[in-house]
């Protein structure tokens, strides 16, 4: 026996709605928690990439001890919380003594793990140690720029993986228009070695210049890490294969107040709202007043003249 | 370059040698990474902006580095019984007007909800026909038939939406969910819902199972108390008046009262009982009188003669 279960609230329904899979997505959320174990650095790292993220992320503050990534059975607390809170990045941080300072990025395809990466955090300096103009900090929300620098984000197989992660971490929304005013930061990345990568979060100053382009100078803002790749866990093809699918075809888009005749052809139906005739200001450089100003200055004449006339006739 | 995701890698940048301290890391890689982000803006600049009060806007062409999906891609629905019949009987949909004209009334009326068109209320007379059979309520036909109809397009509903589950495309805001086990096995009738009553006695029951009589259980927040308070004895008071509410007489005559009429058969008339049973406790008295007196005077008294029905019986 099955029975039908509908959300009673339109407001429940509008959240199950957003929440469902679409042609073309929302933007992903990140999920920032961490395990029974962390050092002091790390809670800085994870605290500051929450404040790097502000808008779209859910930061956890419990521990969480039957959280391990890279096991079989320890997703299933991961994949639960992805699934209540709709979050499809996760970065979990642990400290031991094999992996200090440890943080595993990841992320899931319909609610199960798709990728891991794990990493080590060394050389953290938070956003409190630099000194910058305060007037250049990035807004929460903003496009950031990606800069990659070194050979081995094309080379080797772990900082491909590396680039793919940081790249869906911190890109926010994909948008078709940008406002080239709210241009605020840099994500510039340098592989230094084969396994470790500098990371630095910077804002950028744009510079009066002689083109219409202006000069980008970079300041160093945010946090800055090197980031040491210690395991990863690429997807299986299957999966790989099923989420990189995209559709060419778009759903219809309804066009409204358009409809062809047979006679007439295509016709469109405009509405156009009531004028308040009422309640219209007028402006103070219409043509209209300045030839009334023109004409009651003309007749103040008129009349001074005739004021001088009578006085000398009167004369 | 990605001009989609502002994002600028530089796979040819070798460090010449390995910078020592930390400072010309940053710098060496700042450097780098400003003349990216210069590369990026110049493509971006370069794009055609519209103006905007907040800024320049510019339309970003789509992102070039695929990055994996969230959530799979949303799947076709089936299509439903009646789409299905409609699409081979060439039957097409037709917008439907809000409002139309009842016949019943003679009025405008809606065509769904409050104050609809051939609505069952409307209906004041229903003309027999010569098939209806002279015991039936036709207003009730009615109901019965339109209860029919909407058990059908429910359970129609219901084999749409199972359809849709198994080809994995069942709305986002809709669930189906078991109600309860299918009937299998001998027991073929469902087991019954205890009502709130009975879940409160049983509870009762149990309580007063305990060695104390449920007296000193901790009871559960809501928890009503048991309804017989655990007295099952009721003794008299020690002093009380002898009239006619006196509790002792009342006590005996309630079980009297009681047996009497556990024996009696129903057909005893207990005022005639009581009469026969006085008149022959007064002749016994009287029995007992003559003879403690003399015998002789007995003789000069006439017998008198039995009225006693019985006696007549003889002849």
């Amino acid at each position: 026996m099955l029975k039908i279960k509908t959300p009673k609230t339109h407001r429940a329904k509008r959240e199950i709605e957003k929440r469902a899979p679409k042609f073309v997505e929302n933007g992903k959320k990140t999920l920032i928690l961490h395990g029974t174990k962390t050092s002091d650095v790390l809670n800085t790292v994870l605290t500051q990439i929450y404040h790097l993220k502000r808008d779209n992320a859910v930061k956890y503050t419990k521990k969480n001890e039957n959280i391990r990534p890279f096991e079989s059975g320890g997703e299933t607390s991961l994949e639960f919380f992805s699934l209540k809170t709709d979050c499809s990045l996760f970065v979990f941080g642990s400290h031991s003594k094999k992996r200090p300072n440890n943080l595993v990025l990841g992320r899931m395809f319909d609610h199960h793990i798709y990728d891991l990466v794990e990493v080590g955090v060394e050389n953290f300096r938070p956003i409190e140690s630099f000194e910058y103009d305060k007037k250049l900090t990035p807004r929460i929300g903003s496009k950031p720029f990606f800069a990659f620098i070194g050979e081995g984000f094309e080379s080797v197989e772990e900082l491909k993986h590396l680039k793919e992660v940081l790249l869906d971490l911190f890109r926010g929304e994909v948008v078709e228009n940008l406002n080239l005013a709210g241009i605020d930061r840099v994500f510039v990345c340098t592989a230094l070695s084969s396994s470790t990568v500098f990371l630095t979060h910077c804002a950028l100053r744009l510079k009066r210049s002689g083109t219409a382009i202006p000069r980008m100078e970079l300041v160093e803002v945010g946090p800055s890490m090197d980031l040491a790749v210690r395991r990863h866990r690429l997807p299986n093809d299957s999966l790989k294969k099923e989420a990189m699918k995209t559709t060419s075809e778009q759903p219809k888009k309804k066009i409204k107040n358009v409809s062809s005749d047979v006679l007439q052809g295509k016709i469109g139906k405009i509405y156009i709202p009531d004028q308040k005739v009422g309640g219209i200001t007028l402006s103070s450089d219409v043509k209209g007043l300045k030839r009334e100003r023109r004409e009651a200055k003309k007749r103040k004449v008129g009349i001074e003249n005739e004021a001088k006339k009578r006085k000398t006739a009167s004369d | 370059m990605d001009l989609g995701n502002l994002m600028a890698s530089d796979p040819t940048h070798h460090f010449e040698s390995v910078p020592s301290s930390r400072q010309e890391l940053t710098r060496a890689c700042l450097e780098t990474g400003t003349e990216l982000v210069q590369a990026i803006a110049n493509a971006v600049f370069a794009l055609p902006s519209t103006d905007d009060p907040d800024g320049p806007i510019v339309r970003l062409p789509p992102p070039t580095t695929t990055l994996p999906r969230e959530k799979h891609l949303p799947k076709p629905k089936p299509p439903t019984k009646w789409e299905l019949f409609a699409k081979m009987k060439g039957i097409n949909k037709h917008k439907k007007d809000k409002r139309v004209f009842d016949e019943q009334t003679g009025t405008w009326k809606r065509r769904h909800g409050y104050d609809r068109v051939n609505d069952d209320k409307d209906i004041p007379i229903i003309e027999a026909k010569l098939s209806d059979e002279p015991g039936e309520d036709p207003f009730s036909k009615r109901k019965a038939e339109k209860k029919q109809r909407v058990e059908k397009q429910e359970k129609n509903q219901l084999q749409n939406l199972k359809q849709a589950a198994k080809a994995g495309a069942l709305p986002s805001h809709v669930q189906l969910a078991a109600t309860a086990l299918p009937i299998t096995g001998t027991n073929g009738e469902a087991p019954k819902k205890a009502s709130k009553e009975e879940l409160q006695n049983v509870a009762g029951m149990a309580a007063t199972a305990t060695a104390s009589g449920g007296k000193f259980d901790k009871k559960l927040p809501g928890e009503k108390p048991a309804k017989h308070a655990g007295k099952y004895r009721k003794f008299l008071p020690v002093v009380e008046g002898k009239g006619m509410s006196s509790q002792e007489k009342q006590q005996t005559a309630k079980i009297l009262d009681q047996l009497m009429n556990k024996s009696s058969h129903g057909m005893l008339d207990v005022n005639k009982a009581v009469t026969m049973f006085n008149v022959k406790k007064e002749k016994q008295r009287k029995k007992e009188k003559e003879h403690k007196t003399s015998s002789a005077a007995s003789k000069l008294k006439p017998k008198k003669k039995s009225l006693k029905k019985s006696s007549k019986k003889k002849h």
